[in-house]
């Protein structure tokens, strides 16, 4: 199976509000789509749709082989959702956290120490507890479980978020190489000049559809600049 | 619902009004008073046959609703909505259980109340359920919420004979022979025993036009919801503009089609060759550690 | 089930360790109820002693709401909960976690009341076997109930209010049953005592089996 998220027409509901209309997208595995659309288009329930969370109620809906009409639980261990609000307790050390989650996924801990080595969470950053952190840390923390899990589609949201020049480039190679070892990659941004050229296709969302898609930065050599001059104009990030 | 079912309603309703109308008739007019209780006796007409409503007609229909619910094989809303109403009348009807049995023991034991294991556990059966209302007007998605719901009335419902039993040993054990037995004061005339029976089907027959009613009102304001959930749909989808024309080298044209229509085909584009320049592999740790 | 249930009850006790929470208000507040049954029941120390089994168990049933609470608050935040659903836990696995980490909470809770209803009300537990069995018991049921309950009104703004109302009636047995085991064990009257574990024992088993058959479908609230 080389296509890891299939939308067809695919109508998701958060509460009773239609948070996707419609959506249509096709992302392969090895693959990094950049969603952009304003405030409120349905970026985050298209991440939280596929990674199970929100029931589709029509239309297609396959991630990893796995129709989410039938049973979206099968698909949640095997992606990485990186929330606005990260998925961290409080209280506990950066360390903790990364471990209870490689614990939950029945992997092997040894993969923790890599994971936190690679974030610079380590010495006393490493055994502070997260409510401690700032919020650009608590990202980094909530990134370290995703790298120590490794899950086969990376959705992030807003992935530039609060985090320092660093971090920024760190995300950028981070991507680059979850589609090199065959993830599929799917990010929410704001920043179309930080997004674009990570991406090999980019897509404009809005009221809760596939409005538009573009070649990323990725893709063709020089198209960047096009690309972001295109998104720009379309006044896409902004509400 | 369909017509026909609009008029199994009615048919119900009225005769619910007819039969009840014979046992007030029977039960105040027709029958003697009892031997030991006089005309308080009368009540017996109708408190028994209310208790039976509430207890095993109302809150054993939501029981099996709850569980049919859960049951993936036989999930559907008619089940929510079929044991919230069963719940609601069961509420209502346990309340009427309470009131007449407090009438009825005033005069009788001279109080109000007393801590008789049937009273107590019918007392906290009615608290069990008000919790699972309460829990029902929590605003949610009907799939949530039935969910929950089938989930706090099941437990409710286990919790049942759990409660009657304990509250009964409790009673036995501290206060036995305090009470008379209702059941044994009152010899049935044959008469008695007719109005009785009357009682019981009249009941019975005003529980299932208040169920059916009630279903009718739980389905209608689901019926609301999806016409909602239609309109905010098709406004969600045409949020979207219309395709605006393509700046980008490639073009990929989206074309904006109403929902479910013409599926729009969005080429897979391959992997990019291209690899991104390597930019920091590991983030420097910072200086200080946490704030 | 088991090895979930092992590491969500070890990630719930290290945030109590680190958070205090039980420890700095839980324990403290059923103190305190026990203090406030003093004041309303007067200073006769016949009618204290008579009381103190009920008052010992209304104060662990408070304190079960107050843990049950704090047990879900730990979940509450928007990350955490899609978090625990993406982590590939077990609910069952989940339940039995939380619950254990609530049971090992009220053990505690209990100790201090026991000692509390020892120092303030002068009881002396003659037969210490039952007052420990039907607490082990009692404890099993209720962090059950409590649990499973708490994941019901989860994510709601009602919380607060409403899961006093679910969980209290569903709780009753244990209240009767516990402090009429308590009695017996007070005054040594074993029989009659023990045969209250046979309600306290159900309990407990009934609540955990559909807390494992149930907690599924109650974690996803989308």
């Amino acid at each position: 199976m080389d296509r890891a998220v299939h939308l067809r027409s695919a109508v998701a509901l958060a509460g009773r509000f239609p948070a996707l209309s419609g959506v249509d997208l096709d992302v392969a595995l090895g693959e990094v789509v950049a969603v952009l659309g304003p405030n409120g288009a349905g970026k985050t329930s298209l991440l939280r749709t596929c990674a199970g969370l929100l029931p589709v109620t029509s239309g297609e809906a396959t991630v990893l082989g796995c129709d989410l009409r039938a049973d979206r639980t099968q698909v949640r261990r095997r992606v990485g959702l990186l929330g606005h609000d990260p998925a961290l307790y409080d209280e506990l050390t950066a360390l903790e956290n990364v471990r209870f989650s490689v614990r939950a996924a029945g992997l092997g801990t040894e993969r923790v120490g890599a994971a936190l080595d690679r974030l610079g969470l380590v010495g006393r950053l490493g055994r502070t507890p997260v409510i401690r952190m700032s919020a650009g840390q608590r990202r980094r923390t909530a990134l370290a479980v995703l790298v120590a899990r490794g899950p086969e589609v990376w959705l992030l949201d807003e992935p530039h978020a609060g985090l320092d020049a660093d971090a920024r480039a760190f995300v950028g190679a981070l991507v680059g190489e979850a589609a090199a070892s065959g993830a599929a990659v799917v990010l929410t941004s704001h920043e179309p000049d930080l997004s674009v050229p990570l991406a090999d296709r980019v897509v404009v969302m809005r009221g809760g559809r596939v409005d538009d898609v573009r070649d990323g930065g990725r893709c063709v050599a020089g198209a960047a600049d096009r690309v972001l001059v295109a998104v720009r104009r379309d006044d896409v990030g902004v509400a | 619902m369909s017509a026909r079912m609009r008029s199994v309603t009615r048919w119900v309703g009225a005769s619910a009004v007819v039969t009840t109308a014979l046992t007030v008739w029977l039960g105040l007019w027709v029958t003697p008073p009892a031997e030991v209780q006089g005309t308080l006796a009368r009540l017996l007409y109708l408190h028994p046959p209310i208790a039976w409503v509430a207890l095993y007609c109302a809150f054993g229909v939501a029981a099996l609703s709850s569980v049919l619910y859960l049951w993936h094989r036989t999930r559907s809303l008619f089940w929510d909505r079929l044991g919230a109403s069963a719940v609601e009348v069961g509420v209502v009807f346990t309340a009427l259980t309470l009131v007449t049995g407090s009438l009825w023991g005033r005069p009788t034991w001279g109080v109000w109340w007393t801590w008789t294991a049937r009273l107590t556990s019918t007392a906290l059966l009615l608290v069990l359920f008000l919790g699972y209302l309460a829990l029902r007007r929590v605003p949610a998605d009907p799939e949530v919420r039935a969910r929950r719901c089938a989930v706090a009335a099941l437990v409710a419902f286990v919790d049942v004979p759990i409660v009657t039993f304990s509250v009964d040993w409790w009673q036995t054990l501290h206060q036995r022979g305090t009470v008379l037995n209702p059941g044994l004061t009152l010899k049935v005339h044959g008469l008695m025993a007719w109005t009785m029976g009357l009682g019981f089907l009249a009941m019975t027959l005003v529980f299932v036009w208040m169920l059916l009613v009630r279903y009718r009102v739980e389905a209608l304001s689901d019926r609301i919801g999806d016409e909602e959930l239609e309109v905010s749909l098709s406004e969600r989808w045409a949020e979207g503009s219309t395709p605006v024309t393509p700046v980008a080298t490639t073009p990929v044209t989206t074309p904006v089609t109403p929902v479910a229509t013409t599926p729009v085909t969005t080429p897979v584009t391959p992997v990019a060759t291209t690899p991104v320049t390597p930019v920091a592999t590991t983030l420097r740790q910072p200086a200080g550690g946490g704030r | 089930m088991w090895r979930d249930a092992l590491l969500v009850a070890g990630k719930d006790i290290r945030i109590e360790l680190r958070s205090r929470v039980a420890l700095w208000q839980v324990l403290p507040f059923a103190v305190l109820v026990l203090v406030l049954f003093g004041f309303a029941l007067g200073p006769g120390p016949k009618a204290l002693r008579v009381a103190a089994p009920g008052l010992y168990w209304l104060a662990v049933l408070f304190s079960t709401v107050l843990a049950t609470q704090r047990s879900m608050a730990i979940e509450s935040g928007e990350g955490t909960r899609d978090g625990l659903r993406l982590s590939g836990i077990d609910p069952a696995g989940v339940f039995l976690g939380k619950a254990a980490a609530v049971a090992i909470q009220l053990v505690a809770v209990q100790v201090l009341l026991g000692a509390g209803i020892v120092v303030l009300f002068d009881v002396h537990v003659q037969t210490w076997w039952l007052a420990l069995a039907a607490s082990v018991l009692a404890t099993i049921g209720l962090s059950a109930a409590g649990v499973l309950y708490g994941a019901l009104s989860a994510g709601l703004r009602v919380r607060e209010t409403l899961l006093p109302l679910l969980v209290l009636p569903i709780v009753a047995p244990v209240l009767i049953s516990g402090s009429r085991a308590w009695s017996a064990a007070v005054s040594g009257a074993v029989a009659s005592g023990a045969s209250w574990l046979k309600i306290l024992g159900p309990f407990a088993a009934v609540y955990l089996a559909v807390g494992v058959a149930l907690y599924g479908p109650l974690q996803e609230v989308a």
